[in-house]
């Protein structure tokens, strides 16, 4: 059985990758989590992305977070990339397969999936 | 919206949006019948705001001039032969007491109704978002409950964040666990 014991554990070990950590990441994912990234599917996406940067190892490197509806709600779920000194990548029609296949091609070896861009889609 | 879950995801992000506090996402089950409740004590809703709030074509955002959320929720409920009420007190109303309620019912043995879902996986999403706001989640059903308070861990682990992967690891084995306990 899970108790705050366990929990008190986890805080020890993690207490010193704490103070590294915050705004040290070099890349930004953004999952749109408004009504209409809600209804399309968006939060097992967020959570295959939260869950592939842990096992992938590269929490330092990346955050993820949530933003809400940012206006193309036909295209949802939307994730956007953010890293420095690059152009946005912006991913349309989302699912937690592509999303594992983001944070291994992309988030970890730097390989933009064009083909789940926001620029592969034709009218 | 496929499970309730995703309405009470997203119902509860406008209470983080209203500068809640503490969000409670209250489940009750019974005699057949849902009861789903969000309360924050985020700055709150005038009555104009409240009786348009479940129309669709009324939001806060100026981008585009409809807003679903709540409409979406008060749709799910109203085809089960639910009800939809939300009560709200502004902070300029009552600067110590202010926020909004609100309770939503299902039939559950309605054909129209919207299955629960994973209302763990709604908990998680919320923490990951916003790991600076506390959440209370309770689902009571006649078997037993199942409850999370952030505010217990939030003691226990400092400034470790709540959103960290081993912390919200735990959380969803701590939710799992006590759903087993229930069934």
């Amino acid at each position: 059985m899970k108790s705050l014991a366990e929990l008190q554990a986890i805080k020890n070990r993690m207490k010193d990758k704490v103070v590294l950590r915050d705004g040290m990441e070099a890349t930004r994912v953004v999952v749109g989590m408004a009504t209409c990234g809600i209804a399309a599917g968006a939060r097992p996406v967020l959570n295959s992305f939260v869950e592939g940067v842990s096992k992938a190892g590269i929490e330092d490197k990346v955050s993820v977070t949530q933003t809400g509806c940012i206006g193309l709600c036909q295209y949802e779920p939307i994730v956007e990339v953010f890293e420095a000194g690059k152009e946005k990548v912006t991913y349309v029609k989302m699912t937690p397969e592509k999303a594992d296949e983001v944070v291994q091609k992309h988030l970890k070896n730097g390989q933009v999936v064009a083909e789940y861009t926001i620029g592969a889609i034709t009218a | 919206m496929k499970e309730l879950s995703l309405n009470i995801l997203d119902v509860a992000e406008n209470s983080v949006k209203a500068g809640a506090s503490l969000t409670q996402i209250l489940v009750t089950e019974r005699n057949r019948v849902l009861t789903i409740e969000i309360i924050d004590d985020g700055c709150g809703m005038s009555e104009d705001v409240v009786r348009s709030v479940t129309d669709p074509f009324y939001t806060t955002r100026t981008t585009r001039s409809v807003g679903m959320g709540v409409p979406l929720l008060k749709l799910a409920c109203e085809q089960t032969e639910g009800t939809l009420t939300i009560e709200s007190v502004t902070e300029e109303v009552d600067p110590e007491r202010h926020g909004t309620h609100l309770t939503a019912t299902f039939n559950m043995d309605h054909i129209d109704f919207t299955p629960l879902g994973d209302v763990s996986s709604t908990v998680l999403t919320l923490i990951q978002g916003h790991p600076d706001t506390d959440f209370l989640f309770q689902h009571k059903t006649d078997r037993g409950v199942v409850k999370l308070d952030t505010r217990e861990l939030r003691e226990v682990l400092e400034d470790v964040p709540l959103n960290s992967y081993d912390v919200m690891e735990w959380v969803g084995a701590y939710l799992r666990e006590q759903y087993e306990e229930l069934s």
